[in-house]
């Protein structure tokens, strides 16, 4: 049998198409007779669409003009909730609504075009806040603006108060962050009133757009097939929002009997799709003398945009997450997500994680400091262990060590003595130094239930050259699928990573293994491709074409024989829990996820107090992640989730004007370059997940959580500023400084 | 057949071989690259010559195609991801964003091998602090740029016989 290639950095399966420039992204198709389709939006963040004119001077009759009264089954983008229209009919809630959609042949007419057309909106008031929308200013949602409200208690909050010493308050907020994945978006769509509807675009999720365009054109759902291209960068921003592309560009194909191509500019990408969730988050601790924790009282609240879409569910991981890697006898997290009339925020990496797990690590550095404790001895005196109740009562039943990572983390990074070099060194510089750290965890897979609910399917299926096909509607969008599952099926079957091959994701041909989200690819849908190959090898073995040990060459040749007599071999998987999970929904209160990574991230920081300029000098990144299937994809993972935890903490900020994104360039929404990202210092630690293939858990999402508390705790040892904000930008980091001197 | 109005002939080497093409002159390159010559490995991320995606080689020098209008090719010589491999033979930098994981979803990646070959071009040895500045106008959200620098450096490795 060949040598097992988990473990090791095999060569990336789609690496030569990308480096050659042969790989193709959905802008790279073309067809005959393609029209170009482009979208009019609403021209009000609120209120009542009173009429669409088209102006003169544009030959009209060669577009193909959709409106909301085309669409033939439900006017809805269906993901949870159906409450998102595919275009505004009636009223316009948030400023980048689609209301119109036109088609042609000639891109530069189209655009003329777009231009000519108005939308006429009577406004409505609208409310832009988190504040003003939990005030009721307007009700623009449902009956009290609120989308989804949790709560999660655990001992009794009210006692703990009473015996703990010190009480400790503070106040956070997180802004919007844009994926900024640099292809931007778009579909290909034909559709054949007979054969149905055929969607080829930049996606993670081909059974999200299977469902909501089954709903959209009322077709049984074999009448619709979504094939992923290449995908240029996903990060969640390709997670719920190609719905909506694909269901637009369906439509236009639908009526003007053509294919039609929509990819969205920067402008109009950045503007219109989703961004990560703007969150406010308010802490009250309460400790004892000797610095343990006795009460966490949270309140979390996100910005939720115009229509529900995924905001439960980001709401719902940002509130686990919240109280961190912690053990806190008597825990309360109220959370909620409301309505504002800015377009629907949605999936990013860490998908509410980042902003309650920044509140937390920010707080929790202040609370160290009210006790006179160093930040690590604090966060040492609390560190979860095996056994002991995450604030959901989770038992963790990982050998989880917090201190042992923190300690090989400040090993790698020098913590101890740069922090002591740079509090002597500071005073009286302009120049300054700083250092700082975040603990926290990262569960993979979707929250509680859910992985119960998508039962997710994966199958394996052998040529008669011995070569073995994986099937799944995951996709490879830079993070290494492809690769990984490779990896999984050669070892699986002991036969060579040469041998296997993965199926472009396309409805048509792959089971629904799930979207490609939540940090569950590998973990658990990798498990699905291990038990699949497991399933087909004993298949061989059980037909007794097959011994117990094999050559490559004898594996070959059963498949065949099999083939022959029998006829296809494939092998399917499907999802079932590993014993002895739990979750109640109703409570939120059980085993949230089935695994958790564990990491503590340590950061390095030079400020200039002349210009308010801070440079990230150094990054070291320690965690658990499971068993490690291949070192340079995972270390590859970490860095970018790092450097875009960098941009969240630094960079990367959201200008707002009545629900629109005003900075919606590259040229002002600022993004990490190569002169920004230091190095990054990576180091795995594992520990083998048994319900993971070959023992490997989640990774896509840990590094965006700790990456932005630790630089921001490294500029308030380096300023001694107090910074619960983030972006912080010079004008952020002036004002701060400015306010602490009054 | 007769010229489209305001159209003009163009004649450039694009990859090695002569080209001649028709086009109105501010049509961008990107567009000429992709559309009209089929060398769809030069990528739009941006269209305002932020994020490097359409980096091509002109005359040497690394540009932006999107920022490029068409009448400025004119006798020009063009090179783009698609010329960089000789044969089935991967550029050292190409194999090392494969081997080294400098490439992920790939979209950066045709500019961004460009631009550091265009480095290595100029300078065979570069100091890390050369390559952060000679890949800075190319954005890349996937890596964080360390196994980027990491290729670039070992395709240097490569090039000049260590490895």
């Amino acid at each position: 049998m060949p040598t097992p290639v988990i473990g090791t950095s095999v060569r990336r399966k789609e690496g030569r198409e990308k480096v050659t420039g042969k790989a193709r992204y959905v802008d790279d198709l073309k067809f005959p007779g393609m029209l170009h389709g482009v979208t009019v939006r609403s021209s009000a963040p609120r209120g009542t669409i009173r009429s669409i004119r088209f102006a003169e001077g544009i030959p009209w009759q060669e577009f193909t003009v959709v409106t909301a009264a085309d669409i033939p089954g439900k006017n809805c983008v269906a993901l949870i909730v159906d409450d998102q229209p595919c275009l505004a009919a009636g009223v316009v809630n948030h400023p980048e609504e689609p209301v119109v959609l036109l088609a042609h042949a000639d891109a530069y007419l189209l655009e003329e075009a777009r231009r000519a057309v108005s939308i006429e909106v009577e406004p409505l008031p609208a409310i832009f806040s988190i504040e003003d929308s939990l005030a009721r200013k307007q009700i623009i949602w449902g009956s009290d603006n609120t989308f989804q409200s949790i709560v999660v208690e655990k001992g009794d909050l009210e006692s703990a108060w009473r015996k703990a010493d010190r009480i400790i308050e503070g106040e956070y907020f997180t802004g919007s962050q844009e994926q900024l994945y640099i292809e931007p978006q778009g579909m290909v769509a034909t559709a054949d009133r007979r054969k149905g509807i055929t969607i080829w675009g930049s996606l993670q999720c081909p059974y999200y757009i299977h469902k909501s365009l089954t709903a959209l054109f009322d077709l049984p759902p074999e009448k619709i097939r979504i094939i992923q291209m290449e995908t240029g960068g996903g990060f969640g921003g390709k997670e719920e929002y190609p719905s909506m592309i694909a269901c637009h560009a369906a439509l236009l194909a639908w009526k003007s009997g053509k294919p039609v191509k929509i990819i969205y500019d920067r402008a109009e990408d950045m503007a219109a799709t989703t961004k990560r969730h703007p969150a406010r988050i308010r802490h009250r601790t309460g400790v004892s003398r000797d610095g343990k924790l006795l009460a966490m009282d949270i309140e979390f609240v996100l910005d939720g945009g115009a229509y529900e879409t995924l905001s439960p569910v980001v709401l719902s991981r940002g509130t686990i997450h919240a109280a961190g890697p912690y053990e806190c006898p008597n825990v309360r997290i109220r959370s909620r997500a409301v309505a504002t009339n800015a377009p629907p925020h949605g999936a990013f990496r860490g998908f509410g994680a980042p902003q309650s797990v920044f509140a937390l690590e920010r707080h929790f550095d202040r609370v160290a400091e009210e006790l006179d404790l160093t930040p690590e001895e604090f966060r040492r005196r609390n560190f979860i262990r095996e056994g002991q109740t995450l604030a959901v009562d989770q038992v963790v039943r990982e050998p989880v060590d917090m201190t042992r990572l923190m300690e090989r983390a400040f090993e790698m990074s020098d913590y101890h003595a740069k922090r002591e070099r740079f509090t002597r060194e500071n005073r009286g510089r302009n120049a300054k130094k700083g250092i700082g750290f975040a603990a926290f965890l990262h569960g993979a897979g979707f929250t509680g239930s859910g992985e119960d609910y998508l039962a997710s399917i994966v199958a394996v299926e052998a040529t008669e050259e011995g070569r073995v096909r994986v099937l799944a509607a995951s996709v490879e969008m830079g993070q290494g699928t492809n690769t990984i599952f490779a990896q999984i099926a050669a070892d699986a079957l002991g036969i060579e990573y040469d041998s296997i091959e993965i199926a472009q994701p396309d409805t048509a041909n792959v089971p629904n293994s799930g979207p490609t989200v939540a940090s569950r690819t590998c973990m658990v849908v990798g498990k699905l491709v291990e038990s699949a190959a497991v399933g087909l090898k004993q298949t061989l073995i059980g037909s007794g074409l097959l011994s117990e040990r094999y050559t490559a060459a004898e594996f070959a040749a059963a498949c065949r024989r099999y083939i022959a007599q029998r006829g296809p071999l494939k092998s399917t998987s499907q999802y079932a829990p590993p014993p002895e999970l739990h979750w109640d929904a109703k409570n939120y209160r059980g085993d949230a996820y089935g695994a958790y990574a564990w990491a503590v991230y340590v950061a390095e920081v030079s400020v200039d107090l002349r210009t308010f300029e801070i440079a990230v000098d150094d990054f070291t990144a320690v965690q658990e992640v499971g068993k490690v299937i291949h070192p340079v994809l995972a270390a590859g993972q970490i860095e970018g989730g790092v450097a875009q935890g960098i941009g969240l903490a630094l960079y990367e900020n959201v200008v707002w004007r009545e629900g629109r994104m005003v900075n919606n360039q590259m040229t002002n929404y600022i993004m990490p370059t190569s002169m920004d990202i230091p190095r990054i210092r990576v180091h795995f630690e594992e520990i083998p997940y048994p319900f993971g293939p070959a023992g490997a858990k989640g990774i896509g999402e840990l590094p965006i959580d700790g990456a932005a508390p630790a630089v921001i705790n490294a500029v308030a040892q380096a300023t001694g500023a107090n910074l619960p904000r983030i972006p912080v930008t010079p004008e952020v980091l002036m004002e701060a400084l400015e306010a602490m001197r009054a | 057949m007769p010229e489209a109005r305001g159209k003009i002939r163009v004649t450039c080497t694009v990859n090695g071989k002569a080209m001649k093409f028709s086009a109105f002159p501010m049509e961008r390159l990107l567009d000429v690259l992709r559309e009209q010559i089929g060398l769809t490995g030069t990528k739009e991320g941006c269209g305002e010559g932020e994020c490097g995606a359409c980096s091509v080689l002109l005359d040497s020098k690394l540009v932006n195609s999107c920022l490029v209008p068409a009448a400025q090719v004119e006798g020009a010589e063009i090179r783009t991801i698609e010329g960089l491999a000789t044969g089935e033979q991967l550029h050292a930098v190409q194999e090392c964003f494969i081997t080294h994981g400098g490439a992920q979803c790939g979209i950066c990646t045709p500019g961004m091998i460009l631009a550091a070959v265009n480095l290595l071009e100029r300078n065979p040895q570069p100091a890390e602090a050369d390559i952060r500045e000679a890949l800075a106008g190319n954005l890349c959200r996937c890596t964080g740029y360390t196994k980027i620098f990491e290729s670039v450096v070992r395709a240097c490795e490569a090039r000049s016989g260590k490895s």
